[in-house]
């Protein structure tokens, strides 16, 4: 900051270098810290592309909070250790009420890191395809090639999944084929939910009457849990279920497994649609 | 409270029967009309509902009955008060009583009263209460969480404990400082004799009041499972709980536009000679930038509310998708007023830090205009970043990108107000006084709430953190670690002058202390927890998370015993020990440090004169700021 004139003690060390100092250490400690350290244990792993793709966006921004970060907290102890007022004193601070040079340099520095990252996550989200999370009926970018549509139905308190491609069979399990895109449409038969595959880092809000889409591919063989993550009554927190990610091999065994066991039900099933009439609501939840 | 050390204004003190006195508007008549108005609300309810196939299939359920006997209580409870007498007194062409700003006694804190330091006691009292109820309801579900399956509470009685807790906590911080503190000291800060519509200004707090009974009332009508959100279609599902979250809600809102209104106009109209806006002080300004939110916020709220209980009761379906209605209408109405809702928080918390620290740094506030700036640019940018609630929800997908920047852009101006605070300590002279730690804890409380914010703004690592514990974590760190530490901070640093009396200091510095650790000890794990997977509002989570889970409950409970040492020092401070206040024990040169304690009932003798901004420290030589009023040095 600018120097004072009427700083009253002439021998005060320069404290906007030693301050100056002191940030850069910290951010040159913890910058790598943040990357390489953090960076890699942040949740939801590299289970699917969309996971690994979140990982990286969390450790960008953390990379981008960590000076911002280092930057307050040590001038919070910098400020504490050496900005004090003597036991019983009644010493006054130099009158200074800005900078104006400062102030122009911090609103330019901040606008800058915000516009960047603003686009970045917004290139990240398209390129992305949504970076696993909900994207409405009609996305505004669809991923390239062969894609199996899933449905989730989500209804007071579990989850229900349709394979049209497979008769529209209709399981209480989630298996999914790795290294295939897959497009899960999701649904509600009565109030929200939210389908919540936490390893896979996928997201999307189960509402009645509307399809709701996100594109994941998993690329591990691994089992993820599924979790509803929007309050839905009473067994909210008990809305949970274990998914599995197996080879495709794995996979068609399964499915058509699936297909010969719940093919009496699935003939009384309504036809598969992309949305379903809810039931009257009714009280009770 | 300490008003029987004020001089006699009353002449002629008349002292009637005590049986005379019950009789007549006071909070016994409130009482008593407001439980006749709720019967009688009952009563109609059924006579109009008590038949209709509705009433039937819900096992005895009237949503109708139970609204009506709200607001039928709520009204029987302002006429008991005395509200309506002046209004009904002009509608008949008498002539109107000023009668409420004479009584002098203990009695006025327990009534209508215009005075507008009267009316900050009792929110500071009254909000006090029902924050209290809040942080009980947060323990119990601490104490639910430190098992991974229901077994203390339970499931329903669990969301109960959840929907309370928040909507307690968001319904009464909202008034947290603008009720007692802003009430209390705006007109004086601005060289007033009284707030621009006192009655109304006593109505936004017995509004809050009411509402706060009304929520508390949820649990003998099973409580409402939706938390304080009261998303559609699970609200319109809910049983007769779920009137209460309405009810209380639609006061709150009324009561915030109301109080929005009152200090908009208070500030704009009724500023001392030389108090321009370049000297209004900060916490005025972060005032003004609030009761604008509130004023186009709120009645968002209301009508939003409103909407929801006609689909309750008369079976309109604005938010029924089977009905043709739509569930996101209810989200994007409700986040409407949510968003620019937290705001409503965050923002009276920045004008007390920015307030206090020049006083105990010894030095201007750094900045002035530029905190400004950075204030009204929140409100402003408030407005147009509510969808990013939605962001995996599906609705306008395509608009995302748009929201992420609008979110990304309040952190500019939020920047503002740590560049100033910063500024403000370069080179000051500090003392570590109690107010002054809340403030530094504002901070660093802050800066991870503001921080931790920018992941969620950000919609592809949203895709994981929405709706989980890390989002709770984000948003307790901006209201509670901002708004809660400043309200602390705002206690023990005008607390002595509106009450006259010292804080034990020792036992304040415990208080902040256990409270800094034990509330970073609580939040600061949270994140990992919903990273990890823990969704908001469970009362059952993965095995894996029950370590971390432990360790928060336990340092919640911590946290809790913090705000009994806080209680204890109150009581041990207000009505035992009774040291009495230094007149300025913090060398402030505001200028409600210069009038006398207890403040007169007119606050000034002669309208102050202002000729600069509070902030004229750093110059030992020259004087205080404001010209004093003649009878400032008595």
């Amino acid at each position: 900051m600018a120097a004072q004139a009427n700083d009253p003690a002439p021998s005060e060390p320069n404290h906007a270098r030693r301050f100056g100092a002191l940030w850069l250490i910290a951010t040159a400690i913890a910058l790598p810290v943040a990357i390489f350290v953090i960076g890699p244990i942040i949740p939801p792993g590299n289970a699917s592309e969309q996971a690994s793709g979140q990982v990286t966006d969390s450790t960008v921004l953390l990379a981008m909070a960590t000076p911002v970060l280092m930057l307050v907290v040590c001038y919070l102890i910098y400020a504490v250790a050496f900005f004090r007022q003597p036991r019983g004193g009644a010493l006054e601070g130099p009158q200074v009420r800005g900078d104006a040079r400062l102030q122009t340099t911090w609103i330019v520095v901040t606008s800058l890191l915000v516009l960047s990252l603003a686009v970045y996550g917004s290139v990240r989200l398209i390129v992305g395809n949504g970076a696993g999370s909900g994207s409405g009926p009609t996305p505004l970018t669809v991923p390239k090639g062969p894609k199996l549509p899933v449905q989730v139905i989500a209804q007071q308190w579990q989850f229900t999944y349709r394979y049209p491609t497979y008769g529209g069979v209709e399981t209480p399990h989630l298996y999914l084929p790795v290294d295939q895109t897959v497009e899960l449409n999701v649904t509600s038969l009565d109030v929200i939910h939210s389908f919540w595959a936490i390893q896979l880092g996928v997201k999307a809000d189960a509402n009645p009457q509307v399809n709701n889409i996100a594109f994941v591919k998993p690329t591990k063989v691994a089992s993820f849990e599924i979790r509803c993550a929007e309050l839905c009554g009473i067994w909210h927190g008990g809305m949970h279920d274990t998914g599995h990610v197996v080879t495709a091999a794995a996979f068609a065994a399964w499915i058509g497994q699936q297909q010969r066991t719940f093919a009496p039900a699935t003939k009384v099933l309504p036809p598969y649609s992309k949305t379903y009439q809810p039931e009257p609501t009714r009280r009770g939840g | 409270m300490s008003s029987t050390t004020e001089p006699a204004h009353n002449p002629i003190p008349i002292r009637r029967p005590l049986w005379r006195r019950l009789i007549g508007f006071n909070l016994l008549t409130a009482l008593v009309l407001g439980v006749g108005g709720y019967y009688l609300g009952w009563l109609i309810g059924h006579q109009i509902n008590g038949h209709s196939y509705k009433y039937q299939a819900k096992t005895g359920e009237n949503d109708v009955a139970l609204l009506l006997a709200y607001f039928f209580g709520v009204a029987g409870f302002l006429v008991g008060l005395g509200f309506a007498n002046y209004p009904l007194s002009r509608l008949l062409g008498r002539p109107a009583s000023l009668r409420e700003k004479e009584d002098q006694g203990i009695g006025r804190y327990f009534g209508l009263c215009t005075d507008h330091k009267v009316v900050g006691m009792q929110y500071l009292v009254g909000i006090g209460l029902f924050l209290f109820i809040g942080g009980l309801n947060a323990m119990l579900i601490r104490t639910e969480l430190l098992h991974s399956t229901p077994t203390f509470v339970g499931p329903d009685k669990y969301l109960a404990l959840v929907g309370m807790h928040g909507t307690m906590m968001i319904g009464m911080t909202t008034s947290g400082i603008l009720g007692p503190f802003a009430n209390y000291f705006v007109p004086i800060m601005i060289g007033a004799r009284r707030m621009a519509f006192p009655r109304i200004e006593a109505l936004t707090f017995w509004l809050l009041m009411a509402a706060g009974f009304i929520l508390t009332s949820t649990i003998f009508f099973g409580g409402f499972p939706t938390g304080w959100t009261g998303y559609e279609p699970l609200n319109n599902q809910a049983v007769m709980g779920m009137d209460s979250y309405i009810m209380f809600f639609a006061l709150v809102g009324i009561s915030m536009t109301l109080l929005g209104l009152n200090m908009m106009a208070t500030i704009i109209t009724m500023r001392a000679p030389g108090l321009t806006w370049s000297r209004l002080p900060i916490f005025v300004w972060s005032v003004f930038a609030t009761g604008v939110l509130m004023v186009l916020a709120a009645p968002m709220l209301v009508a939003t509310l409103l909407m929801s209980a006609l689909d309750r009761t008369i079976n309109t379906s604005f938010f029924i998708p089977g009905g043709g209605g739509s569930a996101y209408l209810f989200q994007n109405l409700f986040w409407f007023f949510g968003h620019p809702e937290v705001y409503i928080l965050a923002l009276p918390g920045f004008g007390i830090v920015l307030e206090l620290l020049p006083v105990f740094a010894r030095k201007p506030l750094w900045g002035y205009r530029l905190a400004i700036s950075g204030m009204l640019g929140v409100s402003l940018m408030s407005f147009f970043v509510w969808q990013h609630h939605l962001f995996v929800s599906g609705i306008n997908a395509d608009l995302r990108p748009f929201y992420m920047l609008s979110t990304e852009i309040i952190s500019i101006p939020t920047g503002f107000i740590f560049l100033c605070v910063m500024g403000t300590l370069w080179r000051s002279r500090m003392s570590f006084t109690v107010p002054m730690l809340f403030c530094l804890g504002w901070t660093f409380n802050f800066l991870i709430g503001g921080l931790s914010g920018v992941f969620l703004s950000d919609a592809p690592v949203d895709t994981t953190l929405h709706g989980s514990f890390y989002s709770m974590a984000h948003f307790h760190y901006t209201i509670m670690g901002g708004l809660i530490f400043t309200f602390f901070g705002a206690i023990y640093y005008w607390g002595p002058k509106m009450t006259g009396l010292s804080f034990n200091e020792r036992l304040a510095k415990w208080h902040f202390w256990l409270m800094f650790i034990a509330f970073n000890s609580t939040f600061m794990p949270l994140f990992a927890v919903g990273l990890k997977g823990q969704p908001r509002r469970v009362s059952e989570y993965t095995p894996g998370l029950h370590g971390l889970n432990v360790w928060v409950s336990i340092s919640a409970f911590v946290l809790g015993f913090s705000m009994l040492i806080f209680l204890w020092n109150v009581v041990q401070s207000l009505i035992f020990v009774r040291r009495p206040a230094e007149r300025n024990p913090w060398r402030s040169k505001s200028i409600e440090w210069q009038v006398p304690t207890p403040v007169p009932v007119n606050n000034f003798e002669q309208i102050p004169v202002f000729d600069s901004d509070p902030y004229d420290y750093g110059v030992p030589a020259i004087g205080p700021g404001p010209v004093q009023p003649a009878s400032a040095g008595a």
